[in-house]
């Protein structure tokens, strides 16, 4: 068995409070508060979650809110458009330091 | 696409549904929901008085979605009988029952169907009927059912799985949505939908995949946005169902390979809270032949009332089946995940 990525262990996520039960109570309990319907819709949010978990390259997230943002009916645009708008910035960011690249490259040139 | 049936599918034998949703106990780590119940002091589940008479006046439709759970289709033959429906009609006339909820299959294929409806509303009883919404255009002689409709003040309850026409058309088949939109645009411009015509439509959300509905009322109103700014359609409510592990979904299943992962989706979403509000309490269905069954998934696994004393509708009585003990399988999980599911959507108010 690959011992990396296992979509089976996101089952098993609830299990972090065995090492730290305090800890994992605040974290769920928390993560729970967050999502819930607020200024922005609980759907909004899950479409938040799934850009972020592009962004942060989490397979478990991806898995996660691929199938929360279904069951809370957005289509399948709205879902690519979430993801393009993650990797637009995480695209931004890598080229944005471009300026400091230049900025370096001028300091040394004639 | 042919039924289940037609194709001579190994699914189309209800035995063999029902011990795939046996082995899944031994097998996986899905507890029998039987024992489920039992543990949290719910044992014997029973009804708890009839309120919605439902009527399954056969399996033939002018559609072959692939979630049915009738697995209904052009090519099923089997259709209730006027002889059967005035032996409901005089179960119902000496009863207090007061909805009779009409189901299918398209009910409207039912050559006595507008007879039925007709005789039902002479008894005083509120009539829904299941409508597919096609059936309509499906021929000259379905164009007028609107106007039927609203002269009995039927309540109208129709699916839409997803308001846009790729994920509607991929679970129910080309061209839905569009002849979809325009029913419903015919029903809201004699008044369906509409505040005030005290003409009811309601819609029904199933989700189109393995996977299971969000809240009810996040997607109302995401419906109620689309439907309105993009097709100028009003609805009254929303009721969103979970499909159920059986005929053609668990075909599906099977085939996706999420049969597994998707029932312990379902048992992982159990609600105790949901347990008291299941459909089968205050439902009594009716199968084609007139055979009584809990509800009309029991009747598609063909688990008759009660436990090896079939009854048939020309024996109603309505003291023994008040309180019937209610036949529960492993399928039942369907009804109590989240905040329920049942004919009528939710069965809690979730936070
Ligand atoms: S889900 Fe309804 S419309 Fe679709 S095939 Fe079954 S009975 Fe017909
Ligand atoms: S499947 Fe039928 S018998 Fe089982 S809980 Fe649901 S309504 Fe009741």
């Amino acid at each position: 068995m690959n011992p990396y990525y296992n979509a089976e262990d996101l089952k098993k996520f609830g299990n972090i409070s065995e090492y730290d039960k305090p800890l994992a109570e605040k974290f769920f309990s928390w993560y729970g508060d967050v999502f819930a319907e607020g200024a922005l819709t609980a759907r909004e949010k899950s479409l938040i979650a799934l850009a972020v978990s592009h962004a942060v390259q989490c397979p478990y997230c991806i898995d996660a809110y691929s199938e929360d943002t279904m069951a809370k009916g957005c289509t399948e645009e709205q879902m690519m458009e979430a993801v393009h708008v993650a990797a637009a910035i995480r695209g931004g960011a890598s080229l944005v330091h471009a300026t400091q690249m230049m900025n370096k490259v001028k300091e040394l040139t004639m | 696409m042919k039924s289940l049936l037609a194709q001579q599918h190994i699914l189309s034998n209800t035995s063999e549904q029902m011990q795939l949703l046996e082995d899944i106990v031994e097998g996986a780590s899905i507890p029998s929901f039987k024992e489920k119940l039992y543990m949290l002091g719910f044992s014997p589940l029973r009804a708890s008085g009839i309120e919605i008479f439902q009527v399954n006046v056969g399996k033939m439709c002018n559609q072959t979605c692939k979630h049915c759970h009738v697995d209904a289709g052009p090519d099923r033959k089997e259709i209730m009988t006027k002889g059967t429906m005035e032996l409901c009609l005089s179960a119902l006339k000496n009863s207090t029952i007061g909805t009779v909820d009409l189901t299918g299959g398209a009910p409207e294929l039912n050559p006595n169907f507008r007879w039925f409806v007709e005789e039902c509303v002479k008894l005083g009883k509120k009539v829904i009927d299941r409508c597919n919404l096609t059936i309509i255009y499906a021929n000259k002689k379905y164009h007028d059912l609107p106007e039927f409709f609203a002269a009995h003040r039927v309540e109208v309850v129709s699916s839409l799985p997803f308001y846009n026409a790729d994920r509607t058309d991929r679970q129910r088949g080309e061209g839905v949505f569009d002849i979809s939109v325009k029913a419903l645009q015919r029903l809201n411009s004699i008044g369906y939908g509409m505040k005030g015509s005290g003409l009811v439509l309601n819609l029904v959300y199933n989700p189109t995949g393995a996977f299971l509905s969000s809240s009810q009322e996040v997607l109302a109103a995401q419906f109620r946005k689309v439907l309105v700014e993009e097709f100028g359609i009003h609805f009254n409510n929303l009721y969103a169902i979970t499909n159920m592990p059986i005929s053609r979904f668990l075909e599906f299943l099977l085939r996706s390979g999420n049969y597994e992962s998707y029932m312990e989706k379902l048992v992982n979403a159990f609600n105790p809270a949901a347990v008291s509000g299941v459909m089968c309490r205050n439902t009594i269905s009716i199968g084609w032949d007139g055979y009584l069954y809990d509800c009309d998934f029991n009747q598609m696994l063909d688990l008759k009332i009660s436990n090896g004393n079939p009854m048939h509708v020309r024996d109603f009585n309505t003291q023994f089946l008040n309180d019937r003990e209610i036949i529960l399988s492993q399928h039942c999980y369907g009804c109590t995940a989240g905040a329920g599911s049942s004919c009528g959507g939710e069965v809690v108010k979730v936070a």
